[in-house]
């Protein structure tokens, strides 16, 4: 893209993007020792995370309200226009994938003295291992304004999904044979759930990434498969 | 048109959306300008939507007033200036001989960047053009110029004083002046050439608040420098370059998603 016969304009869209970029870094390294917080039981590490969340506030506001004000002042169309309007909406979406990541730290250290079976835990840590896929790739696509990478981390979330549905059977499973085991069982069941909405913020974010290259929004249904509310562990099961 | 564009166009009601369907008013066809030897435009082709408003933008230089002034023939003024093709209004090639030049400018009145009052009374001002092409009793000239006045939302500024001279109007209130006297020869077409660059953003406002009903009764074509004008008051758009169309299409489309780089550069402030 060629620059703008105004210097300052393209200095204030790189400071969005950079904003953008330091928030994506942060997100992905709460997301990623969040798990490990879980995992290893490392109750310091999960008080990082939460503390860590603060700044991805802040740095939220800070792009929202720039991108008002270049709205204001500069009255961006087209591509400079969807630029802006993506600005706000993906730091939106990584403020919140910040959110669900500390929500995951506070349960770590809610569990932290639990007996937790490996084999749920070990399912938990493979969710997140592929939402962490595809918000990094999300987050390249981003830097590098590629809707092909986008849309292929908008197909994926399928298997996320999947994941989630089966996680959630093995976790009724679990309380409906020792109701001791329902604390952790339902602390677990919320940082699934929570992996699985940070998934969900990925592909808006590629939504994003598909608008603000091609100027079109993608209108195809998006691969779900959720299922976990119908699910149900009926006697007979 | 992009989902994009067609809940853009809906969200601002069904008046802003380009209506596709409307009867073309005036077709451009191969439409080339020479000033001496200069060649200003190049095989022009375009179609103008009937009571729709288009906007020509593009960098200064590159044609849009030219080909403006072709639609009435203005620039047959000076003999070194002059056009080959067809621009068919409603079927009828303007630029072949045997058209009256003087009752085309009633069908395709234009408002030029500087407002032009006469150094005549208000009343006077309008009249003046209305007598030039008819000859109306007393009473109903009256009934043609407040009817006018109104069209140009000046009627209630000025019905006090229309014996006062016109050049004593502001520079807002001389411009919808312009557009009453305009209005007041009934044209079918207004040629609106950078109508606001010299007015303050009161009166920009009011002449984009007229341009916008005028719409209901008249085909407009509009030649402006300012983008975000473009984008609220018109229909279609055309982006030209050197002489050339290098994108026409509607609104929405070309301010949101340009088809062509050039365009987009144009309009995002890249090059000029």
């Amino acid at each position: 893209m060629s620059e703008h016969i105004v210097s300052s304009y393209d200095a204030e869209l790189q400071d969005l993007r950079r904003r953008i970029s330091e928030m994506g870094g942060i997100a992905e390294k709460m997301l990623v020792e969040s798990i490990v917080a879980l995992v290893r039981r490392d109750t310091p590490l999960a008080q990082a995370v939460i503390a860590a969340d603060a700044r991805l506030d802040v740095l939220q506001r800070e792009i929202e309200e720039h991108a008002i004000l270049m709205i204001a002042r500069r009255q961006p169309l087209a591509v400079d226009l969807r630029e802006t309007i993506s600005a706000i909406r993906v730091s939106g979406d990584v403020e919140r994938i910040g959110d669900l990541a500390k929500n995951i730290g506070k349960r770590a250290l809610a569990i932290s003295g639990q007996f937790q079976p490996q084999k749920i835990v070990t399912g938990v840590q493979h969710m997140s291992d592929l939402v962490q896929g595809q918000l990094k790739d999300v987050l390249d696509a981003y830097a590098g304004q590629d809707p092909k990478v986008a849309l292929d981390v908008w197909q994926r979330d399928g298997q996320i999904d999947s994941l989630y549905t089966s996680l959630f059977r093995e976790l009724l499973t679990y309380m409906m044979e020792d109701p001791r085991n329902i604390s952790f069982c339902t602390h677990l069941l919320f940082v699934a759930k929570n992996i699985e909405r940070i998934g969900d913020h990925t592909t808006n974010i590629a939504e994003t990434i598909h608008y603000l290259v091609t100027g079109e929004n993608l209108t195809l249904d998006r691969p779900k498969n959720d299922r976990s509310s119908f699910a149900t562990l009926d006697s007979e099961v | 048109m992009s989902p994009i564009a067609v809940n853009t166009a809906a969200s601002l009601g069904t008046n802003a959306a380009a209506n596709l369907s409307a009867p073309v008013r005036i077709a451009v066809k191969n439409l080339n300008f020479y000033y001496g030897d200069a060649r200003a435009l190049k095989d022009i082709n375009l179609d103008f939507h009937d009571r729709q408003v288009t906007a020509l933008i593009g960098p200064s230089g590159c044609g849009k007033s030219t080909l403006l002034r072709t639609f009435n023939r203005i620039y047959s003024l000076y003999p070194e200036q002059r056009a080959t093709g067809e621009i068919l209004l409603d079927g009828r090639n303007v630029l072949s001989n045997g058209i009256d030049v003087n009752e085309l400018r009633a069908r395709v009145g234009m408002v030029f960047q500087k407002p032009t009052p006469f150094p005549m009374s208000i009343y006077d001002n309008i009249a003046f053009g209305i007598r030039l092409y008819e000859k109306l009793p007393k009473s109903e000239l009256d009934d043609r110029i407040e009817e006018s006045l109104r069209k140009a939302a000046l009627w209630d500024e000025v019905k006090d004083k229309l014996r006062q001279s016109g050049m004593g109007l502001s520079g807002g209130q001389q411009q919808r002046l312009c557009i009453a006297r305009t209005v007041a020869q009934r044209p079918e077409v207004i040629l609106f050439d950078e109508p606001t660059s010299a007015l303050d953003p009161i009166s920009t406002g009011k002449i984009e608040e007229l341009i916008e009903q005028l719409r209901a009764e008249f085909t407009i074509v509009i030649v402006t420098h300012n983008m975000q004008q473009a984008a609220r008051i018109s229909q279609f758009t055309a982006f030209m370059y050197l002489g050339e169309v290098v994108e026409f299409g509607e609104t929405t489309k070309i301010f949101m998603n340009p088809n062509k780089k050039q365009t987009q550069d144009y309009i995002t402030g890249r090059f000029g």
